[in-house]
Formats: C-alpha cells, sequence, structure tokens
C-alpha cells in the first residue's frame, strides 16, 4: 500500500483523518498514485490535478523522501520507499497567501 | 410562523443564520467549508431546503457543495467546468489576447421550478448550467460565441458572470451580467444572446456608449414586473423599462452613484435599495458612515437609511451579491460587509441591526423566507 499525507482542506473534503492509503498496480509512480488517490476519493478530483489538463495545481506541490517531486515528470517511479510503503508521499498545499 | 435562513458567503467558510418571523433572535451556524472562499451560498425556489454552495482557493480549486435539508448536511457534487470546444481568447488587461481559462464561481442560479436545474456564472466569464442537481456541468456557449466575445475585458476584479436574472414566466427569457462586458439578454433560453447596454455611458472605456465594454456590478428584478431591471453600475444607478432594449439613469439626488448591490422590496416594486460608496477608487461609505439608501418611486429620489448602522469611523465595503430580501410582511433587508458583519432590517430598511459582527469578509448574502 501506498502512503498519503493530505493537507488539512483536502482531508476535510474526503472526510479522512491522519495519512489515507491506496492501491497501485503496476508501476508506482505520481501518475498512479493520484489516480489511485482520486479513484477512492472522487471528490479530489480538480483539486490536485486540473481536470481537462491532468497538470498539477499550481498552489500545490508533492514531496517525498525529504525531496520536492513537483518538476518530475508524472510517469517517472516513485522512490522505493514510497513504492514499498515505508516512507509517505505528501501532497502539499504551497506556502502562499493568509 | 414562517422563519428567515439567511445564507452568508464569506472569504473564510459558509454561515447560515436563522430566525422566526419577527426577525428579532438569530442561530448562527458555522462556519461550513471552513477555510475555504464562498463566492455564493443559495436555495431553490423551488426546494429551499436544496442549498448549493460555491467552494474554491486558489490551492485546490472549485467544488460546488450541495445539501438537501436546508444546510444541516452537505455533498460536493460534480466541479468540472470545461469550456465548450476550443475556448478562443478575450482581451487582456493590456489588450492582448488571452485564452480563457476557468478561475471559479461567482454567482449560482437555481431555476425557479426545478431544484435540479441551476446556472453557474464563472470567470473567465461564461454561463454554466446542470440539469442533475450539480453532478455535471455544461457550458452555455451561446453566450461566449457571442461576435463580441473575443473583445471582452476583465474589471479589476476578474472577468467575472456575476448576474443571473431569470423571467419569472417566460423561461426562455434571461439576463446575466460580465464585468466588464455589461448586460446580455437571451430570448431562447440561452442559445442566442444580444448585448442589452443601449443607454448605458461609461467615461473609462474608449466609447463610452460602446455597445460592450460597461463594467454592470448588479442587476435586480422585481418577478411581478419583469420588464424593469434595475442596475448598480461602475458608477450611475440605472433603470431600464423595455427589458433592456434603453437603460436611462436614476442616480437622482443619491449623494454618490458609485457602488455594488441593488435589490428590490419584495412587495413594493419601485422601492429599490443600493449602498452608496465613495468612489472607485476609495471602497468605503462616504464620511465613514454606512448608509442604505431607499428609493420608493423607483429612483431619481433617495432617502437615506442609518438608525442602527454605523454613522463614524466605518470603512468597509458591500460587495456586489451581499444584499438580499426576504418575502415577509414588512419585507427584511439584509446585507453583509467586508468587516464581517451582516445587518438586517425586519422593517423594510427604516431600523437596522447587526445579525453577526466580526465574521470573515463576506461575499455574497441570500435570504430564503421559510414556511
Amino acid at each position: 500500500m501506498i502512503r498519503v499525507v493530505l493537507p488539512a482542506h483536502l482531508r476535510a473534503l474526503a472526510r479522512v483523518e491522519g495519512e489515507v492509503s491506496v492501491q497501485v498496480i503496476g508501476p508506482v509512480t505520481q501518475r498512479s498514485v493520484l489516480d489511485a488517490l482520486e479513484a477512492r476519493y472522487p471528490v479530489l478530483r480538480g483539486t490536485i490535478r486540473d481536470h481537462a489538463t491532468g497538470q498539477r495545481r499550481a498552489f500545490v506541490r508533492f514531496f517525498a523522501c525529504e525531496r520536492d517531486l513537483s518538476h518530475e515528470p508524472p510517469d517517472m517511479p516513485l522512490p522505493h520507499a514510497v513504492a514499498i510503503g515505508a516512507d509517505p508521499y505528501l501532497v502539499v498545499g504551497a506556502m502562499a497567501g493568509g | 410562523m414562517s422563519r428567515v435562513r439567511v445564507l452568508v458567503g464569506t472569504r473564510k467558510g459558509a454561515f447560515v443564520l436563522t430566525s422566526d418571523g419577527q426577525r428579532q433572535h438569530w442561530d448562527v451556524s458555522g462556519p461550513h467549508f471552513g477555510g475555504w472562499e464562498i463566492y455564493h451560498i443559495t436555495g431553490s425556489p423551488a426546494d429551499p431546503a436544496r442549498l448549493y454552495a460555491s467552494q474554491s482557493t486558489g490551492w485546490f480549486g472549485q467544488l460546488i457543495q450541495r445539501s438537501d435539508d436546508g444546510g444541516a448536511t452537505w455533498q460536493a457534487v460534480g466541479n468540472e467546468f470545461s469550456y465548450d470546444g476550443v475556448p478562443g481568447t478575450h482581451q487582456w488587461y493590456d489588450g492582448t489576447p488571452h485564452p480563457w481559462e476557468f478561475a471559479r464561481v461567482w454567482h449560482l442560479e437555481p431555476s425557479l421550478t426545478d431544484p435540479d436545474v441551476v446556472y453557474a456564472g464563472v470567470e473567465d466569464a461564461a454561463l454554466f448550467g446542470t440539469v442533475d442537481g450539480g453532478h455535471t456541468w455544461q457550458e452555455l456557449s451561446g453566450l461566449r460565441d457571442h461576435d463580441s466575445g473575443s473583445s471582452w475585458q476583465p474589471g479589476a476584479g476578474g472577468m467575472c458572470l456575476h448576474t443571473i436574472v431569470q423571467h419569472p414566466t417566460n423561461p426562455g427569457r434571461m439576463f446575466v451580467a460580465i464585468s466588464a462586458a455589461g448586460v446580455f439578454r437571451t430570448d431562447d433560453a440561452a442559445k442566442t444572446w444580444w448585448p442589452a447596454n443601449h443607454g448605458l455611458r461609461s467615461e473609462q472605456i474608449p466609447d463610452p456608449t460602446a455597445e460592450v465594454g460597461h463594467c454592470v456590478h448588479r442587476l435586480a428584478m422585481h418577478p411581478s414586473r419583469p420588464d424593469v431591471l434595475f442596475m448598480q453600475k461602475h458608477w450611475d444607478v440605472m433603470r431600464t423599462d423595455d427589458a433592456g432594449e434603453s437603460w436611462h439613469e436614476i442616480s437622482g439626488d443619491l449623494p454618490t452613484d458609485f457602488g455594488f448591490v441593488i435589490d428590490v422590496h419584495a412587495h413594493e416594486p419601485d422601492t429599490i435599495y443600493v449602498i452608496p460608496i465613495t468612489s472607485d477608487s476609495e471602497h468605503y461609505p462616504l464620511e465613514g458612515k454606512l448608509q442604505v439608501y431607499r428609493s420608493r418611486t423607483g429612483g431619481h429620489h433617495w432617502e437615506p437609511l442609518t438608525s442602527g448602522l454605523p454613522q463614524r469611523d466605518c470603512y468597509v465595503n458591500v460587495l456586489r451579491d451581499a444584499m438580499a430580501v426576504d418575502s415577509l410582511d414588512p419585507c427584511g433587508v439584509y446585507f453583509g460587509t467586508t468587516g464581517g458583519q451582516v445587518y438586517a432590517s425586519a422593517d423594510a430598511g427604516n431600523t437596522w441591526a447587526a445579525i453577526v459582527r466580526d465574521l470573515p469578509s463576506v461575499l455574497s448574502v441570500e435570504a430564503q423566507t421559510l414556511p
């Protein structure tokens, strides 16, 4: 299982507390993890990635293993520690605004 | 005994205020969707228990929330607002072509007869509709396909479709208002539209009497007289008596005719309310005195209503969607401020009191009269 940490607003939307876990069949990439996340929690569709383009929303960042993966290709494999569930994949609301 | 439910959208959540018909004591529920901008929350005229809310942030985009029990519980419904076909371009602030990009839903207008049918006015300006209670949304692209569409430009607040007025008996007729394009009318259920701006004069655009380009802030209609509409424009309070064929100014003796809101008394179609704001560069009341102005003559002659409103050191604004009336007798009038107060009058504006203070900045106010 892939562990995913969501920001507070998205946890509230998905009506979950703490980390969530998703099952990914095949390569563990940002795209496959987010696809699985949205399949399990349809309310999150459009909140992390744009509906039409599938692109990351501008003020959303993706971190894992103390790295910023926001600009990495969506089909690049995630770190092994994420793929085996040792480390979480973090969806983060960028620091901006008030 | 009748009750009133006031729906308040703010910069950081929604609030539901309820009272009995006396409208003296209010219960405050919220924040709902705390931390999110609620540009608009409103109820269906056909089923007052059915509510819709536009929920958004710059981080996580747009959601639409729906309640089937008067706001006790909510469920997120569809949030995909895709422009029809190739979106094309409109004019950017610097006059260059700019692709149409969805930003947010400014205004939700439920059908007068079917709670599952809702129109949505969005930024960048377009009209969307749902016929399944918000699960799916389709652009009614005849509006944006108007020949003038590529020339529309945003106002300072973005290029938003902020006002939707439905004809009470003719389902084919509807008015919308866009900042800063102006008013458009359809007579064929949103298939085709024509600019309904004749008579408007805006010195801030190159051709002050242009067919489009006017910064209309708000429209209001009384359902008993659907050919008469009132308008708060950027500057000027205007009126049409022929369903938008022509407009004439009714600012009359207002101390300033800049403002955002305008509304009509529920039982007196010639009684209208505005809240004058100092100017387009000073978005607060004149001399720090918060005053509602009422005309009982359909315009021209206005009286200040000040009882219960702060008359010193008040520098809030009242945004375009933040005034509403109920349908009790006497008519209740409500408005919310950028300072987080919601004021109510249970006597058609003669006296006012704050229902609630210190909310986040208020974006919208709607009133529902319940059995």
